[in-house]
């Protein structure tokens, strides 16, 4: 058998890494949320990659989707089978350049994957909060994250990036703390779900609650009602793909047989690769913390927070790049260019891509080399000047 | 790619910008003219390609660059939001040339639109003498893999822009890296330049401007 390595020798990859944890907020200085209501301690978990240069100029922040967490790349044990989300952009050599950059990227509030969310314990009952937990918002995630970067020290990021949700994250910070940041990347995002977002989001959510295991939210320490989870992800798959990208992947094709059975044991390909993301899904991610944060993406409106997208724009010192796909129907590329122009219109430095790209919502994922491109380019030139 | 004579072209193009202007360059390339023109006259450009490997230039050069179709117009880019509108050897190109023109005198104060004269001697001769279409070092191309598909002379251009309304504030003729007087251009410009007032900008012509339009009348 070839030797196999160590993971902290895989060319490109930033190898074993282990998570950190950041906690703050007490009674007297809470965290307090869009909403008004406060919440503390709250926990931040991240990682970080490659190291912070003397002038604190080279950080990169990477903002995690929906379902993301904040292991970005490479690996946790010698054991993992896969690397981290973004591997293909993070590492030496790699667009997101570990040997140039310090590279953070940390799990969202209201999240599953050791920042504090609906299934953290609550200090006042000893217990996971489930429902009692506060409903949070796209920039109350932002608001965490900058407690975070203050933490680390550091005064302006070079760049804020992230992709669908994460791209949500990274207009915030560009609005919310223009001072802050040199640039965003902003990938595969939207300035506000649609309705049909919201609709998609509702049904997911109706999935959980139906299921007869949900119990309001408070399943913890029970059967936890995974197939509702598992039906939830399994919309939003069918969202992230294009009918193209689903067409060349499983077609019409049966799962176990040649021809129809004409009985119940008919699988479609198709069929058999959704039930697979949803009982894969159901393993690393909780039941609440899909409420929450689809929640916080229905909520997500820059007109209405800001009065319009002008406004929210002119507040930014950014310069943006914007990042859209031409087969994403979940936020087309039209919404993004809707960005754009208000960019324009208020005068700001805005780039935009377009890609040609067949795998719909999910090609910010999938269309890595592309958008390396892009990204190193864009990061490059800024860094140099 | 870059040839000699459009590098002149910059130059002239250059002469004709304030310094500090808002510039949008549509069908950009690589983003050489902006580069030109945000070192020379320190412009506030941005450009405008549909090709991909091109607006990936355009961001390592930090030039801002919008990825998007022209034959879709410019509908989403405000009235007179930019001092000049630029369409540099890309008219040519362009499925829809009325529609880019009375787009770029909405969005920009001016315009400014070059290409290469149709009406240029030789090319006129290659046509006439060896009954073939003409193949020149500024149009390589072959009839049947040729990207240009609107090409004009520069009588052509006049013309359309008479019949469109819209006011030409100067003309420069191009052999070579050297300026010939208009009356020579439509036979003897390999490449012209045009000067094109913007339609929001009727009040706002300046004195030396409203001199070369007398002249050209």
């Amino acid at each position: 058998m070839k030797d196999m390595g160590t993971k902290t020798n895989v060319e490109g990859s930033v190898g074993i890494v282990t998570p950190k944890e950041y906690t703050f907020g007490t009674s007297t200085t809470p965290l307090t949320l869009e909403s008004g209501r406060t919440l503390y301690p709250v926990t931040i978990r991240y990682e970080t990659y490659g190291t912070l240069n003397r002038d604190k100029s080279n950080a990169v922040l990477i903002l995690h989707a929906f379902s993301g967490d904040a292991h970005v790349a490479g690996y946790r044990t010698e054991q993992d089978r896969y690397p981290g989300w973004w591997d293909p952009m993070v590492g030496p050599g790699k667009p997101f350049d570990t040997n140039r950059y310090f590279v953070i990227c940390s799990n969202v509030l209201g999240g599953c994957q050791g920042t504090t969310g609906p299934s953290s314990i609550d200090p006042s009952t000893g217990k996971p909060y489930g429902l009692s937990f506060p409903l949070i918002t796209i920039g109350d995630m932002v608001h965490v994250q900058r407690h975070l970067i203050d933490h680390l020290g550091i005064e302006r990021l070079l760049t804020v990036v992230g992709g669908s949700m994460g791209g949500m994250q990274a207009l915030e910070w560009a609005i919310m703390y223009p001072e802050r940041v040199r640039s965003a990347i902003v990938i595969a995002a939207t300035p506000r779900l649609t309705a049909q977002g919201i609709a998609f989001n509702a049904v997911g959510r109706n999935a959980i609650t139906s299921d007869p295991n949900w119990n309001g939210g408070d399943y913890y320490e029970k059967d936890i009602p995974s197939r509702g989870l598992a039906i939830a992800r399994m919309i939003g798959h069918i969202t992230y793909l294009s009918e193209e990208s689903m067409h060349h992947k499983f077609g019409r094709r049966l799962q176990n047989r040649e021809q129809y059975g004409f009985d119940f044991n008919d699988q479609f390909a198709v069929e058999s690769y959704l039930e697979y993301q949803g009982d894969k899904f159901v393993e690393r991610f909780d039941a609440n913390s899909y409420i929450y944060i689809s929640r916080a993406m229905d909520y997500f409106n820059l007109d209405e927070k800001y009065g319009s997208l002008e406004a929210a724009f002119r507040r930014t010192k950014a310069k943006f790049l914007i990042v859209s796909f031409t087969s994403d129907w979940l936020y087309p590329p039209k919404q993004s260019k809707e960005m754009v122009f208000a960019l324009m219109k208020e005068g700001k430095d805005v780039s935009y891509a377009e890609l040609d790209c067949p795998f719909g919502h999910d090609s910010f994922l999938i269309e890595t080399e592309r958008q390396g491109k892009l990204f190193s380019s864009f990061l490059e030139n800024l860094y140099a000047h | 790619m870059h040839t000699n004579l459009s590098k002149h072209v910059f130059q002239e193009i250059a002469q004709l910008i304030p310094e500090g202007s808002r510039v949008l360059d549509l069908g950009c390339a690589d983003g050489d003219l902006l580069e030109f023109l945000s070192r020379t006259k320190q412009v506030k450009g941005m450009g405008v390609d549909i090709d991909e490997k091109m607006v990936l230039q355009c961001i390592a050069r930090g030039i801002s660059v919008f990825q998007g179709n022209l034959d879709e117009g410019l509908r989403d880019y405000q009235t007179a939001s930019y001092d000049y509108v630029i369409l540099s050897r890309t008219l040519q190109v362009v499925h829809k040339p009325v529609l880019i023109l009375k787009e770029m005198v909405r969005v920009g104060k001016h315009a400014i639109v070059t290409f290469p004269n149709f009406g240029y001697l030789p090319i006129r001769l290659q046509l006439l003498l060896k009954g073939q279409m003409p193949v020149t070092s500024s149009l390589p191309f072959q009839w049947y893999d040729t990207p240009n598909i609107h090409l004009c002379t520069k009588k052509d251009f006049r013309n359309l822009c008479r019949a469109l309304g819209i006011p030409i504030l100067k003309e420069i003729d191009l052999w070579n890296r050297k300026r010939i007087p208009p009356f020579l251009g439509n036979a003897c410009a390999m490449e012209v330049c045009f000067l094109l007032q913007g339609s929001s900008n009727e009040e706002s012509l300046i004195g030396e401007h409203r001199f070369q339009i007398q002249t050209i009348l």
